[in-house]
């Protein structure tokens, strides 16, 4: 019903521009929560595309639905209406296709950082040895080698959400959905945190949908960058981040004081508070 | 200035009684004084003999076997109490922690249960069980139920959503759910119940063994009383300290060795 005014089969790429591999599409979701005058329109007809190595950043104020979005995303709630199409099939409940990394690091604190990281794959029964080089690789990947066989409780906060990414790319999903990972980190933990996840994304081209409310942020790691507003959450804008790629010549505090960093900023800004239909 | 701390820390240090004799140096205290205060008959023996009495009055116990007759009979029915208490809490704590349904059905029941005194229960396992073994450790049995039982099922309540939806972000089985996620996660509140338990347990037993009993450290306590030894009385008492902060501190031990990933104020270095 939802796909009704289309010809084209879900999992088509719409935008000419993105003409590559498509990983994950978003068709016509609506959310709603309650009924009557209590009924809350979460989403209206958000399309979205994610191709293969694409870093999206979703910027929104609290309540525009972004994380609503990520739950639709993740399988979590299903949609009112619409489908999610993981490499075109349908994506209806929580799988291996998808990670998601949340604001805080969720670790088992009775496993080692190791044991954290291999969790999933060991769950799913995977012998020893591929295990111990899966794990090797990713500690090895975030940086936490060195950390291997200590408790989480002996880790810092960024080195904790550095061994939850870890575990979620060990899993080895299609797509990794992150929830504002670095919000609950101090400013400097977070900047080294977001110079860690760019060489992490470049060295494995995973896809990756991030939300954040931190321009910035969105500004230093995206490919694209969504724009959502809220009553009803939706998509208002979508750009191409010009900067992208531009932190492998030049340092983040170097790319904060040019010109044209600093214009997008104060428009991305002024488009996340803008007015309904802004 | 900048010099007098570290002389002040070092004299400190001169002067530090290692941590773990610090626990030993009041009742050290107590006993010598103890001992004085009887030797220059400023207490009447018979009524608080010296510690030194207490002492010997044991030692004859344990040459003529008497001390192991009855320290084996009492630790057998605590043992044999935990055992079955903490088996029958186990298995309802985890269903009704578990299950929402179980926990309708059965949680209500038990709670008003709880709110009896165990004691109250002594007449009617007597009259049901007769005076012999099955009253006294069912009664045991009864009092370790509840603290594990309560525990327990705390515990599985209060284990972290966010833990649980980990597990399930990765597809674990229900099996490999309640194994790798609830029982380590369930584990330390567990443990707090099964210590609360045992204690529970060694006070049951002295009523049990005060309510007729032929051997026992509990029987010995009324024996000690009827024939006028105070210093079997105090003996026996001695000997139920003793043992309960054994088998105690053998499970804090356990404790500490299974609960080694909690980053807690108590395990400081």
């Amino acid at each position: 019903m939802a796909f009704s005014s289309r010809t084209t089969s879900p999992a088509t790429v719409q935008n000419p521009s993105l003409s590559q591999d498509v990983v994950v599409a978003l068709r016509d979701i609506n959310l709603h929560f309650g009924n009557g005058a209590q009924r809350v329109e979460a989403l209206r007809s958000v399309n979205l595309d994610l191709v293969a190595e694409d870093f999206v950043c979703v910027l929104g104020s609290s309540g525009c639905g972004k994380t609503s979005l990520l739950r639709v995303l993740a399988g979590y709630q299903p949609p009112t209406a619409g489908a999610v199409y993981i490499d075109g099939k349908s994506h209806n409940a929580p799988n291996a296709a998808v990670g998601v990394v949340f604001q805080r690091p969720n670790l088992l604190p009775w496993l080692s950082i190791a044991a954290n990281v291999g969790f999933g794959p060991k769950m799913q029964g995977e012998p020893d040895f591929k295990l111990r080089q899966r794990v090797a690789h990713y500690l090895d990947l975030v940086g936490l080698t060195d950390a291997s066989q200590r408790l989480p409780h002996q880790l810092s906060g960024g080195m904790q959400q550095r061994a939850a990414i870890a575990r979620t790319l060990a899993a080895n999903p299609r797509v990794v959905l992150m929830d504002e990972p670095f919000g609950a980190l101090d400013a400097l933990t977070r900047e080294s945190m977001q110079l860690h996840l760019h060489k992490i994304w470049q060295q494995t081209q995973k896809t990756i949908f991030f939300i954040t409310h931190d321009v910035e942020e969105a500004l230093i790691l995206a490919t694209r960058i969504v724009v959502m507003h809220s009553h009803p959450g939706r998509i208002v804008q979508q750009i191409p981040n010009p900067f992208r790629n531009v932190l492998n010549s030049m340092s983040v505090s170097d790319l904060r004081t040019m010109p044209e960093f600093i214009r997008l900023r104060q428009r991305l800004v002024s488009a996340i508070h803008s007015v309904e239909g802004g | 200035m900048s010099l007098a701390i570290p002389r002040r820390r070092s004299a400190k240090q001169r002067l530090a009684i290692p941590r773990p004799l610090q626990g030993w140096l009041l009742p050290i205290a107590l006993v010598v004084a103890w001992e004085l205060l009887s030797r220059l008959g400023l207490v009447a023996p018979n009524l608080l003999p010296a510690p030194t009495t207490v002492l010997q009055t044991i030692l004859t116990m344990a040459r003529s076997g008497e001390l192991f007759r009855h320290v084996g009979i009492t630790l057998y029915r605590v043992v044999l109490g935990f055992g079955i208490g903490t088996l029958v809490a186990t298995v309802l704590g985890a269903l009704t922690g578990y299950s929402r349904t179980a926990h309708a059905y059965l949680d209500p029941l038990l709670q008003a249960l709880r709110n009896i005194p165990s004691i109250a229960w002594v007449p009617l396992f007597i009259l049901w069980l007769g005076i012999y073994e099955s009253s006294k450790v069912t009664l045991i049995a009864v009092g370790v139920f509840f603290p594990v039982y309560l525990n327990l099922m705390s515990g599985i309540q209060g284990v972290d959503r966010k833990l649980v939806e980990v597990g399930k972000i990765y597809r674990l089985s229900q099996l490999q759910l309640v194994r790798r996620v609830f029982l380590p996660a369930t584990l330390p509140a567990y443990l707090v119940g099964l210590r609360n338990g045992l204690g529970l347990g060694w006070m049951f037993v002295v009523a049990a063994e005060l309510m007729g009993a032929s051997q026992g450290l509990g029987y010995l306590l009324i024996d000690g009383q009827t024939t006028g030894r105070p210093a079997v009385i105090i003996a026996s008492i001695v000997l139920f300290a003793l043992l309960g902060k054994l088998t105690d501190s053998g499970l804090s031990a356990i404790s500490q060795r299974l609960l080694y990933w909690q980053d807690s104020y108590g395990a400081r270095g």
